[in-house]
């Protein structure tokens, strides 16, 4: 009787406090690293606290962090989806089909992926045009180094960072016609120590410009140790090299994340879109640019994201040829979402190959 | 093939920077498994040695201090594992394994607020003379004290299995515990301590990640490195000097497959990323291919729990 007299007390208790702190909305959010990466993923959380900000108890928030693009991730999600989350945020490419077989059996789940391109009834994606930034920074590089010789870092051969080394090198070449490409493929995300290695290959082999397409800083701190210039990737990084430091793309997620959540609050959200934004949305954002760089250059790096976020100008206008001298865009032409969304090619002047 | 980007001294400079942190740990877990304690929490070690030391250099702002943590981290989380493993009797591969969980997920909370930092600078040491001379000079001599520790460390392990006494107690236990602990020889102390050992050589490895090779801080960082320490110590067969050549010739393979691909040869990259494991072991293969069997043998009582008190 006493045993039972207890066990109502604290099931009643235990209802109490789950009403009194029901939000509206739970929402939950994985990512494939640590939020502490001071890169992909810490923009990442930024988004998901904007998110605890603009609604305040209304929603809320849970994440995962280090989640494999594995079985690993359909688990994670599923256990979120049964603990009664809304709404989930996938943070990385790799969880495009874990997603669609979650999202499969919990119908009534709202499901958003980055950067993928597979949708369902209950799945959008969204990704920034991250290229955009590469425009902007890619001036930059080609006007700030001396040897001419800009060393890149690349995690994995993937259309999103061939754009991106595309982008940047039309931009770098434009503003310095001598200019010159070093490529090494990393084939990972988030290795310090991997890409401390490549960016000192790099330096070595005489680039004095650093750019990257990898998650950590561990970049921006060997340049600084080197005496060359890096970009923040994804995030701010001038506290990793405060004279290497140029600028940097930071990653705009926070209003796209309050947006589709209050859709999804208000009823109005739907599945199957895909999301596709960039400067001019705010999803892609330019950092502080350093006092290193001129005032001159400042003005134009400005003037082309401006120009970029007003649509007046485009990353990808012709005339460009693929890397094999065969024509791509006319003059005067910009490329279209499809090409862009599968590009697998370089375009000429830049030496080496694409790995496969 | 145009080699004339590729700077070969600076290039062997930096593959001995590359390789120092999986030598170290390589050379403790070489030491443990000896004694035939199989400690699969190289990973966990190293890591926790990487935030210890970082945490401590950020404090004192003497890198030296760092270090001296990064060993001491290092070789006190192996307390742990030489508690459960030798006084519990817990089976060592799981505990080898929790371990490095255990080391991951500590090293991330204790290093949550020491991200985006940079610790002070660790000078190289310039040897007077011999950093003067062409070439070998910048390859061998204008390091940082810790390489020159590392090559030291691992003459120093050679020379104790082959001359000296406690070498040979140590092989003993590894080799047949039983026997060792008759001979009157206390099986679990001398575990311990070797244990003690690997954790803090694991630890100053770490430690040379985060101060020295990156150097900065960021949650699991050293990214599979305490696995491939592992993996040499097999495929060197239990010798030092095999390791430190097979530590050599994966950071210089690794360092030779970026400057390739920064040359934008025609190679396949995905065969070039793969290359550093291909050729390390291939080397190592082939050494040991040409010795006598016995010598190549894994300690024979290597990851059995001594249970003879």
């Amino acid at each position: 009787m006493k045993l039972l007299r207890v066990s109502l007390l604290v099931l009643s208790s235990l209802m109490i406090s789950c009403f009194a702190f029901a939000a509206d909305m739970k929402v939950g959010f994985i990512y494939i690293g640590p939020p502490g990466d001071h890169g992909w993923n810490y923009q990442h959380d930024v988004g998901r606290k904007s998110v605890d900000e603009a609604f305040g108890g209304k929603v809320e928030t849970v994440f995962q962090e280090n989640v494999p693009e594995s079985a690993d991730s359909e688990r994670v999600m599923t256990q979120m989806a049964l603990s009664g989350v809304d709404m989930i945020f996938a943070t990385s490419f790799g969880y495009m089909d874990p997603v669609l077989n979650v999202a499969k059996k919990f119908p009534n789940v709202k499901f958003e992926h980055a950067t993928g391109y597979k949708t369902a009834d209950n799945v959008s994606t969204y990704s920034a045009r991250f290229y955009e930034g590469r425009s902007v920074i890619g001036h930059v590089a080609g006007k700030m180094t001396k040897s001419n010789t800009i060393g890149y870092v690349a995690s994995f051969p993937i259309p999103e960072v061939v754009r991106g080394i595309n982008s940047a090198y039309l931009a770098a070449k434009a503003a310095n016609p001598n200019v010159e490409f070093k490529i090494i493929w990393i084939f990972t995300w988030y290795d310090p120590a991997k890409e401390a290695d490549a960016a000192k290959t790099l330096i070595q082999q005489g680039a004095d410009v650093i750019m990257q397409h990898v998650d950590s800083s561990a970049i921006m701190t060997v340049a600084e140790e080197a005496g060359v210039y890096a970009f923040g990737q994804a995030s701010d990084m001038s506290a990793f090299g405060p004279s290497a430091h140029l600028t940097a793309i930071i990653n705009g997620w926070g209003p796209y994340y309050v947006k589709r959540v209050q859709q999804a609050m208000d009823g109005t959200w739907k599945g199957g879109e895909q999301t596709f934004d960039g400067i001019g949305a705010g999803m892609v954002v330019i950092g502080d640019m350093s006092d290193k760089i001129p005032d001159s250059v400042k003005k134009e790096a400005q003037a082309i994201a401006d120009g970029i976020a007003s649509g007046k100008l485009h990353s990808f206008t012709g005339p460009v040829n693929k890397q094999d001298g065969s024509a791509w865009l006319a003059a005067g032409e910009t490329a279209d979402i499809g090409t862009l969304l599968g590009m697998n090619f370089y375009v000429e002047g830049i030496e080496g190959d694409i790995p496969q | 093939m145009d080699l004339g980007d590729i700077k070969i001294s600076l290039l062997l400079a930096s593959l001995i920077v590359a390789a120092t942190p999986i030598l170290l740990a390589a050379l403790g877990e070489l030491i443990v498994e000896k004694t035939g304690v199989l400690n699969l929490g190289v990973e966990g070690m190293m890591i926790f040695g990487a935030i210890a030391g970082f945490i401590a250099t950020i404090e004192t702002g003497s890198p030296w201090v760092g270090f001296l943590f990064s060993i001491l981290g290092g070789a006190a989380i192996a307390f742990i594992f030489a508690l459960v493993t030798q006084i519990f009797r817990a089976n060592q591969v799981a505990s080898g394994l929790a371990l490095t969980l255990f080391g991951l997920g500590l090293s991330s909370l204790l290093g949550h607020s020491y991200t985006g930092i940079k610790p002070a600078a660790f000078s190289d040491l310039h040897i007077p003379i011999l950093s003067e001379i062409p070439i070998l000079g910048v390859i061998l001599f204008q390091h940082d004290p810790i390489i020159y520790f590392s090559i030291l460390a691992v003459a120093a392990v050679y020379f104790l299995f082959r001359n000296f006494r406690l070498g040979l107690i140590l092989k003993a236990v590894g080799e047949n515990h039983d026997s060792a602990h008759a001979l009157g020889y206390n099986v679990i102390l001398i575990r311990f301590g070797a244990i003690l050992v690997g954790g803090a050589f694991a630890g100053l490895g770490g430690g040379y990640l985060s101060l020295v090779r990156v150097p900065q801080w960021t949650e699991g960082m050293t990214a599979g490195a305490g696995w491939i320490a592992l993996a040499l110590v097999v495929f060197a067969s239990w010798q030092p000097f095999r390791l430190l050549i097979g530590a050599y010739i994966f950071g210089g393979v690794t360092l030779l497959q970026l400057n390739l691909q920064a040359l934008g040869l025609e190679i396949n990259v995905a065969l070039l990323s793969m290359s550093p494991y291909l050729v390390t072991i291939g080397v190592l293969v082939f050494m040991s291919a040409r010795r006598s069997r016995g010598s190549l043998e894994a300690p024979r009582s290597l990851g059995k729990t001594f249970f003879g008190l």
